[in-house]
């Protein structure tokens, strides 16, 4: 067993960012990443990082921007404390040398986002994720920090109280991908989940295939909740063949959209008068929908993006990655034609419930980053928030996991008796099928010792690879993940109504049952992608159908999340986050109220226009 | 071996006559039924397909297979796969189909599908080149697709890059400096000029594509090879790190196994997906190294 005071999985922005700051606190932190850590999908993102750091800007700006983007429904500290620490962690990138880009006198150049009130976005080109992911490995390599890289832990050692809230997390368990060991990791201090986003629950998506909300999965099913899932972000710039993001920055820097007829179609259909490219994201996705929906997409499909009127000057200055994305991903060259766009699924504004030190219900749990829910993008995430949210997070979380005190967290964790339940009238039964209930270790009594949690969770974890692969029959998982895929992005979109979210509850239902019978196929122990694609597919089928249920649940439209039959932010009744809690197998469905009040001021929900 | 329509029949058989003799057998025969049905539907979809391929375009590709485990496997092999041809195909693309639908222990690493991970760089038609970036319509027929060279093959197409990963972090391959500004939230200055300099370097992204295309590093393996090189390069070229830090690097970059053995083949400059003028860089660096020796004589 390998034993460290600190361990975090998953290796992009908030994971790195973690291991460095409990690494400053003095602890021996180890990363434990399906990935080798540069291969993250950090690396992808390319507009940039919001920074309150000029002269006419403020952190109360920022937070009154993303508490507006997020619908009222973030949480007040939550978002105070990620426009309060993001200047300090931006210099802190630029101190570590990041490639930020420059204005004439040498400082750090920003530019303007969607729904920012202030040019505060900071930005490396169009490559900031990648940039930003440099770098901080950069910081792990010189801090000597171990890292076991393509070893993808699969299981949290968790004991097993009643109450989640009694729980402790003691460590995790791993397979070497290179080998197939199965290896238990004990925790002496904590757990920091950074495992990223589950875009592979869509078909079309800006996410990596290794995003596959495994974090996300395991931590709902050692009892921490799952908050707000039905909140995905769709963005609204991505090539319509490969799901390939084309960044934000080319409306920032003055990109055009419009419609087959020639419109501009952000001012002139009215979707957004003031603001036109530059609404939040969800107005622009459903805006290009509407346009296609009502017969002004080109080939029925996508809409065009114009950046050429920017000059080559300017664009190869700024942009210079665009064109190459356009070129060899879509053929098109972005210098003298527009480049074809569609929304796509981007980022899961939901996730694992975490207060503002990261830390779940769990103890000795925590999470940061996309897989985490704190919530600081409520219903909505800006452009430019990810980034900054992934540096100022991941190293809260690290220096707490590490021991130093931050304070007690405002946003409370775990379900409280106060809170109200609801069943969606699911048409049909939701939660395991086949399988075992996971909800815990291994069903036995609670073990006290520590490393005696992490063996019997190894144990279990053995017995069910060597299940999956000894099986000779079955099905395979690329089908089922196929299938969930196929039915997310078909009912669980941009627009959702109650017949095509119970439709996707029955397919997912159906894809569950397979999973019953799933099989690997290939034998050998040796670098078993099928295997690991296997286990991949389970917290696939775990995350959609969360996903699906908020949407189901959620009457009202908010955000991301626009309802066929509700029409409308119904603050009376919906302020409040989606809460899923995995009971024995099962979802049970409970609210949690939101958080408005500020350090010195209440957030007082207004109508969102741009 | 790819276009064989799995033996559906015989498999639901021998399953169901299982589940005859356990308990729970009504529910699991339901399932199984169920199951045949969804088979069936599927065994037609995959024969229609395949017509479909046959008829119009498939891509012939040879893809490398060794595993070390499997006996079948221990002795390399080539293997074909005839994938249906969709407009913008990539070989990643036409792999992960034939993943998918004909041998799903087909073995490569990949990501993000999108050019910056790194993770499928590949030796196809005789080049190393990354998966996602290359369009099956640019190759000729049959796309061979091999594991990087030079590096130790793990299984199929995945190779060990730890050899790869020590020498990017053997260069000190991170931002030091002396004089960071003392003011709250100062950032240091950079020049628009210097970013400039230092931005293609900064763009590698690790798919290890240089170092094998690289003959010094094939015959020499303490040779830092162009990716390292080009990390130091970043590193050293940027104003930001000072005077006092640049010597220290070029010291690191003029050691036996460093800049020197670079014979300027260019083959690293020809395979880099990311564009970075490799071979320049590391000249840049010999002129440099070049240059502080004479200050110090």
């Amino acid at each position: 067993m390998h034993e460290h005071d600190v361990l975090v999985i998953g290796a992009g922005g908030a994971g790195l960012r973690a291991a460095v700051a409990a690494h400053e606190e003095g602890a021996d932190v180890a990363m434990v990443t399906k990935l080798h850590p540069v291969r993250s999908h950090t690396g992808a993102a390319e507009g940039g990082i919001n920074a309150a750091l000029r002269e006419g800007d403020s952190w109360e700006l920022h937070a009154y921007d993303t508490m507006k983007g997020s619908d009222y429904l973030g949480d007040a500290p939550a978002i105070e404390t990620l426009a309060q620490d993001a200047p300090e962690e931006v210099i802190d990138l630029e101190h570590a040398g990041m490639p930020f880009s420059r204005e004439d006198d040498g400082t750090v150049s920003q530019r303007p986002f969607g729904g920012l009130s202030f040019a505060r976005t900071t930005y490396a080109g169009a490559e900031t994720g990648h940039h930003l992911l440099h770098t901080l490995y950069e910081q792990v390599v010189k801090r000597g920090i171990t890292v076991y890289d393509e070893w993808y832990v699969t299981r949290l050692a968790v004991t097993d109280e009643d109450d989640p809230a009694d729980r402790t997390c003691h460590g995790v368990v791993a397979i070497d991908v290179k080998t197939g060991e199965i290896a238990g990791f004990r925790a002496r201090q904590g757990v920091i989940l950074a495992t990223g986003g589950l875009g592979q629950a869509f078909d079309h998506t800006t996410n990596a295939v290794a995003c596959t909300g495994d974090g996300q999965a395991m931590a709902y099913r050692v009892g921490v909740p799952l908050e707000d899932m039905e909140f995905v972000q769709f963005h609204p710039t991505t090539l319509p063949s490969t799901g390939v993001l084309i960044s934000e920055g080319v409306r920032g820097e003055g990109g055009i959209l419009y419609n087959a007829e020639g419109e501009r179609f952000m001012f002139e259909r009215g979707y957004a008068n003031n603001a036109g490219e530059l609404a939040s994201r969800d107005v622009v996705s459903r805006a290009e929908l509407t346009e296609v929906n009502e017969g002004r997409g080109i080939e029925d499909e996508y809409v065009h993006l114009d950046m050429r009127h920017l000059g080559e000057e300017r664009i190869i200055d700024r942009l210079e990655n665009i064109l190459h994305l356009a070129g060899d991903f879509e053929g098109v060259d972005a210098l003298e034609e527009p480049m074809p766009v569609k929304p796509g699924q981007h980022y899961e504004m939901g996730g694992i419930e975490v207060d503002e030190n990261g830390e779940t219900v769990v103890s000795g749990l925590y999470a940061a980053g996309e897989c985490a829910c704190v919530s600081v993008h409520g219903s909505n995430r800006l452009g430019g928030n990810a980034l900054p949210e992934l540096i100022v997070f991941g190293r809260r979380a690290g220096e707490h996991a590490a021991g130093r005190d931050l304070g007690e967290a405002e946003i409370p964790t775990g379900r409280s008796d106060e809170f109200e339940t609801d069943e969606i009238g699911s048409p049909v039964t939701l939660g395991e099928a086949g399988i075992e209930g996971e909800a815990l270790a291994d069903g036995g009594p609670t073990l006290a010792d520590p490393d005696a949690v992490v063996e019997a969770a190894v144990d279990v974890e053995r017995r069910r690879v060597d299940h999956l692969l000894d099986r000779d029959e079955g099905v395979n998982h690329a089908e089922i993940r196929a299938g969930v895929q196929r039915t997310m992005t078909e009912n669980v979109n941009v627009f959702r109504e109650a017949p095509g979210l119970k439709q996707a509850l029955r397919d997912i239902r159906a894809a569950r049952e397979r999973y019953a019978d799933v099989a690997v196929t290939d034998p050998s122990r040796t670098f078993n992608t099928d295997l690991i694609q296997t286990i991949e597919t389970r917290n696939i089928l775990d995350v959609a159908e969360a996903i699906t249920i908020g949407a189901l649940a959620r009457e009202e439209f908010r955000g991301a999340h626009w309802r066929a039959e509700f029409q409308a932010r119904r603050d009376d009744e919906w302020l409040k986050h989606t809460m899923l809690a995995w009971e024995n197998g099962s979802p049970e469905l409970y609210y949690k109220p939101v958080d408005l009040q500020g350090e010195e001021k209440e957030y007082e929900p207004k109508e969102r226009s741009y | 071996m790819s276009t064989q329509v799995p033996e559906q029949e015989t498999e639901t058989e021998q399953t169901e006559a299982e589940a005859a003799q356990s308990p729970g057998a009504d529910r699991r025969a339901a399932k199984e039924a169920e199951r045949r049905e969804e088979s069936a539907r599927e065994a037609a979809h995959e024969a229609e397909e395949r017509d479909r391929a046959a008829a119009e375009n498939t891509y012939h590709l040879k893809v490398f297979r060794y595993d070390p485990e499997v006996p079948a496997k221990q002795e390399p092999r080539f293997d074909d796969f005839h994938v249906p041809f969709t407009k913008g195909m990539t070989v990643l693309d036409a792999l992960i189909y034939a993943r998918d639908h004909f041998d799903s222990s087909l073995t490569f690493r990949h990501s993000c599908r999108q050019a910056i991970c790194g993770s499928d760089a590949l030796f196809v038609n005789g080049k190393q080149r990354l998966g996602c970036k290359t369009q099956l319509a640019d190759l000729d027929e049959p796309v061979r697709i091999e594991p990087l060279p030079y590096q130790e093959v793990e299984k199929d197409l995945v190779v060990d890059m730890e050899h790869f990963y020590d020498q990017m972090e053997a260069v000190e391959p991170y931002f030091q400096t002396n004089s960071l500004p003392d003011g709250e939230l100062e950032e240091q200055h950079q020049s628009k000029e210097n970013h400039e300099k230092i931005k293609l370097s900064t763009r590698c992204i690790w798919c290890g594509a240089c170092y094998s295309s690289c003959n010094i590093a094939a015959g020499d393996n303490k040779y830092l090879g162009p990716a390292a090189i080009n990390k130091a390069y970043r590193f050293a070229m940027d104003e930001r790190e000072g005077e006092e830090m640049k010597q220290q690097r070029l010291e690191i970059l003029e050691q036996e196994h460093g800049v020197w053995r670079c014979q300027t083949q260019f083959s690293c400059t020809e395979v880099c997906p990311k564009d970075i003028p490799l071979t320049e860089h590391i000249q840049e660096l010999k002129r440099e190294a070049v240059k502080s020796n004479l200050k110090f004589w």
